[in-house]
């Protein structure tokens, strides 16, 4: 933290990226997905809503009762994790300003750009209409995560949610489907960021 | 609140390994962490094993322990299961138990005699004939494993809670124990047992409850996970002691709430 605070002093005429509060939530939020998902495949192969069950190798917690302890303690990093995010968001205006407005003619003319390799980095503080729609839509896929989680995890006590969610058994379907957005996210987030090292510096040092 | 690790008699290790392929993984390790298998993922990804397997268990336990405590806070007495009509029962409904149907205790009804102890006034034992004479109530309710599925079953029996009152059970005590013929047992907490859906279930779908169901008695809990819901009770303690269960013991969440 005093490193950084020494390099935002040194070079003042640098603009950042990423604030602190971003750059926290954002690696919190990395290292509590990951045990959230990995812990989340052992649970779904006790009962799995499809035929095919997640490699047990790539799993985490050993068996069923090690998995829910470890998606049931991860919950709360999770959790508390994003709801920290969402009020700085919104409160900071940064969610205002970054990903709003989402133009259709710009995503579409910005998601043909990036086919063809002609989308430009230049600006990190400025995020291109597939972006602003990728980290909205996995914000959103975050939220409905947390509470088809929620429906499930507490059917009776939060049995409105549960409805909303179209029932228990719906609730399953909704929380899966939201798992593999978010890791169709990851897996696209991370090889653009790998592609565009400045980007991973950026969310590191937060220029 | 100490969790005494009862010993389990009358259950076959065997039976263990041959049918809770699903739920066990390996009955003789007792440290289910640890293990290529369980932490490769994390050791892949961090480039070095750093969770050491006797800690972590240590620390994800306590979370579970707290767990426990945020649970109960959220449990409301006022809340209801959702009840379903008949057409709604699934047929047939699921036999599930860490052994095979054909394996499930068979206890003789005629011998039969419900064990009440600990802080209740009256300790005298209950025939079938005295428990099938209790005023009967019935739900058609979900029950949820702790696996993921669940199924929509139709459950007879009496109300647990008057059932307490009936025996002079001092409800300000924290748990009730139960005491399976397997072995098998619970302990759950008492606001649960006082909740209006709790039942001591003598009947499936208004049939006398079959073996697989846990003939004579099984205790119905709508607000919990299945394997709280015992059956084949014989045995039933009020107790300030959380005296575990067959499952709690191994690291399932011990109160498991829905």
């Amino acid at each position: 933290m005093t490193a950084m605070a020494d390099i935002e002093v040194a070079a003042p005429d640098k603009i950042v990226i990423h604030p602190v509060w971003v750059r926290i939530t954002h690696w919190v939020n990395a290292l509590a997905m990951i045990v959230m998902i990995l812990s989340g495949w052992q649970i779904y192969n006790a009962s799995p809503l499809f035929n095919f069950i997640f490699p047990p190798s790539i799993t985490l917690g050993g068996w069923l009762a090690g998995a829910l302890l470890w998606h049931f303690a991860a919950m709360w990093l999770l959790a508390v994790n994003g709801l920290v995010y969402l009020a700085f968001g919104l409160a900071t205006g940064r969610f205002a300003r970054k990903f709003f407005p989402i133009r259709p003619r710009e995503v579409l003319a910005d998601t043909r750009a990036a086919l063809a390799g002609k989308l430009s980095h230049d600006d990190l503080s400025v995020y291109n209409a597939v972006q602003k729609l990728l980290y909205v839509g996995v914000i959103v896929a975050g939220i409905l995560i947390v509470l088809s989680g929620l429906a499930i995890w507490k059917p009776i006590q939060l049995q409105e949610l549960t409805t909303v969610m179209g029932g228990y058994d719906a609730a399953r379907y909704v929380h899966f489907v939201a798992m593999a957005v978010i890791v169709g996210f990851l897996v696209v987030h991370v090889a653009l960021a790998l592609i565009v090292p400045k980007s991973l510096r950026a969310m590191l040092r937060g220029r | 609140m100490a969790r005494i690790r009862k010993p389990i008699p009358g259950v076959d290790p065997k039976l263990l390994i041959k049918d809770a392929g699903k739920l066990l993984p390996d009955p003789t390790r007792r440290l289910f962490l640890r293990g290529g298998a369980s932490l490769g993922a994390l050791t892949f990804l961090t480039g070095c094993d750093i969770v050491d397997g006797l800690s972590a268990e240590k620390a994800l336990r306590k979370i579970s322990e707290f767990n426990d405590g945020a649970q109960a806070l959220l449990f409301s007495a006022a809340k209801l299961a959702p009840t379903y009509p008949q057409s709604a029962i699934t047929r047939p409904f699921p036999f599930n138990a860490y052994y095979g149907p054909d394996d499930a205790p068979e206890v003789d009804g005629k011998d039969y005699a419900l064990e009440v102890g600990g802080l209740v006034d009256n300790k005298k034992k209950w025939t079938l004939d005295e428990l099938y004479a209790l005023p009967e109530v019935s739900q058609i309710t979900r029950h949820i494993c702790v696996e993921g599925w669940s199924a929509i079953g139709s459950w007879q029996g009496a109300r647990l809670s008057d059932f307490l009152q009936r025996v002079g059970a001092d409800t300000r005590a924290k748990y009730v124990w139960f005491q399976c013929a397997e072995g098998y047992s619970n302990t759950i907490d008492m606001p649960t047992a006082l909740h209006p859906q709790t039942q001591m279930t003598f009947k499936f779908d208004n049939q006398i409850l079959p073996r697989a169901y846990g003939y004579p008695m099984k205790i119905r809990m709508p607000t919990k996970l299945g394997f709280k819901n015992p059956k084949y009770v014989v045995a039933m303690h009020v107790t300030n002691t959380d005296l575990g269960g067959y499952w709690e013991n191994q690291g399932y969440n011990w109160f498991s709430g829905l």
